[in-house]
């Protein structure tokens, strides 16, 4: 459940996200920057706003409007559903059961041993198909405790009133610019994790991978095995 | 398997039941005490409430940083704006002596105010940065009268909740809530940096709000309505209103 919610609110941001992002395709780091200010970075797309120099001759109609609407709106639903996800995990010991690495498979060894499996293409064993391997433990760790927390760090910093109540938000990341820098990248990270997750998906099998996870199709399958 | 699963269930039931009366009871408590922002209704509406109410509840009187001299940009960057009026040419002409913001609604003595007369008001100046929604930023000292002093002065009346304020432009206008209405850092500006308060920035006279977006911070104003409803005023949601379909709140 807490899984459909953020995937609908996590297409969203990345829609919404693009969207704002082309109002002005370039990056900077520190406090501030702007058209007349050198950029760390630029992307060489077409921007939705005149005053930005792309060098192409035409401007995109600007989407802003529905687009940060949406863009806010969608934040919250992944906040709220992280929160009610993240307690009822520490409350079930979801996180302890079925995401730290068992004990045994806490070694470099261990982790070797999946990357070279991964590596060969060997088709995956009895076990793997019931729990967690020990990489994609750590990669769901990292994304729930890591990436996913510094994304809205990194746009909670971005916020004008936020910065005025909590000015350490953006403090600490070196400016206002830097934040806004450091959430394109954790989005991209977050779009790689998107794009190996559902590779892997497809790769074990859609189908019945789906059904595991639609609540009320997954006794069928299973008490056949 | 299945026990847990039915657990879960049971227990997902029961949350999203108290989560769906807390609401209720949420959303009756923010009317009550003004959390609810004008463009509350339509698909966006909870977003927006929920970031509106939450700020002001937690952050009602918190102030924009405010940076040393040093961090000042050297070039701010003026956006781009539509082409000025005929009206603004001629007052232009006359170095903006006859500019005058007048103050009308929800107030005692309603009044027009000339430049001399604003400057007469207790000044202040802050260096804050300029946040544009569409992602870029500068820092400028800015200077002027605080919105509050020109709002006691003119006696504004209890009931009033908004302050809707006027370019020369016609089809540019904006509107904050009280809140930041008597922010201390609200600021009529005339002056930017070492000079007048250039036409690119909004001169002779801009409205800053530092705690939200660019586009809150009107250029050329000229009239203040001190109202208890923007019934008329906001049309947020509607692309080819003044506003282009922005979101009204925008301290995010």
């Amino acid at each position: 459940m807490t899984h459909w919610i953020t995937v609908i609110s996590f297409v969203a941001l990345l829609v919404t996200g693009v969207e704002i992002l082309i109002s002005h395709p370039r990056f900077y780091w520190g406090e501030v920057g702007n058209s007349r200010t050198p950029p760390l970075f630029k992307i060489p797309i077409p921007s939705s706003r005149e005053t930005v120099p792309t060098g192409y001759g035409y401007v995109l109609p600007d989407q802003n409007g529905w687009s940060r609407y949406l863009h806010f709106e969608a934040a919250w639903a992944l906040v709220l559903t992280g929160l009610v996800y993240v307690i009822s995990g520490l409350w079930t010991r979801h996180f302890r059961k079925n995401l730290f690495p068992a004990p045994a498979d806490r070694t470099w060894r261990a982790f070797r041993s999946v990357i070279a499996k991964h590596l060969r293409l060997a088709p995956p064993d009895e076990a793997d198909s019931r729990s967690y391997n020990v990489l994609q433990r750590v990669t769901y760790l990292l994304v729930i405790f890591v990436l996913v927390p510094l994304v809205i760090w990194t746009g909670l910093a971005m916020s004008p009133g936020l910065n005025a109540a909590v000015p350490w938000v953006v403090n600490t990341l070196g400016g206002r610019q830097s934040a806004r820098t450091l959430h394109f990248f954790v989005s991209i990270s977050l779009v790689l994790f998107l794009v190996l997750h559902v590779a892997m998906v497809v790769l074990t099998g859609f189908a019945s991978r789906m059904r595991e996870m639609i609540p009320g199709l997954a006794a069928a399958p299973r008490e056949r095995t | 398997m299945s026990k847990i699963s039915r657990r879960q269930f049971v227990t997902a039931g029961l949350a999203a039941t108290a989560g769906i009366s807390g609401l209720a009871v949420a959303a009756n408590l923010a009317k009550r005490y003004g959390l609810v922002p004008p463009d509350s209704a339509g698909i966006y509406g909870p977003g927006e409430t929920l970031t509106y109410a939450a700020q002001r509840l937690f952050a009602r009187h918190s102030l924009a940083r405010e940076f040393p001299r040093s961090m000042i940009s050297k070039v701010p960057f003026a956006n781009s704006m539509p082409p000025l009026n005929d009206a603004f040419k001629r007052l232009q002409g006359g170095a903006f002596a006859d500019w005058r913001l007048s103050i009308d609604g929800m107030v005692a003595r309603p009044a027009s105010l000339s430049p001399a007369d604003l400057r007469s008001f207790p000044v202040r100046s802050q260096i804050t940065e300029v946040v544009c929604e569409e992602g870029w930023s500068y820092v400028a000292e800015w200077i002027g009268t605080p919105l509050l002093e020109v709002l006691k002065a003119s006696g504004i009346l209890p009931q009033a909740r908004y302050i809707v304020y006027f370019s020369i432009d016609p089809d540019w206008w904006e509107s904050i809530d009280i809140a930041d209405a008597q922010h201390p850092q609200t600021l009529l500006a005339w002056a930017m940096n070492d000079g007048d308060l250039p036409v690119a920035f909004g001169g002779p006279l801009r409205l800053r709000v530092p705690r939200q977006l660019g586009y809150k911070s009107v250029k050329f104003v000229t009239r203040l309505l001190v109202t208890d409803s923007l019934k008329g005023f906001v049309s947020a949601l509607d692309p080819k209103s003044p506003n282009f379909g922005y979101s009204w709140y925008a301290g995010i």
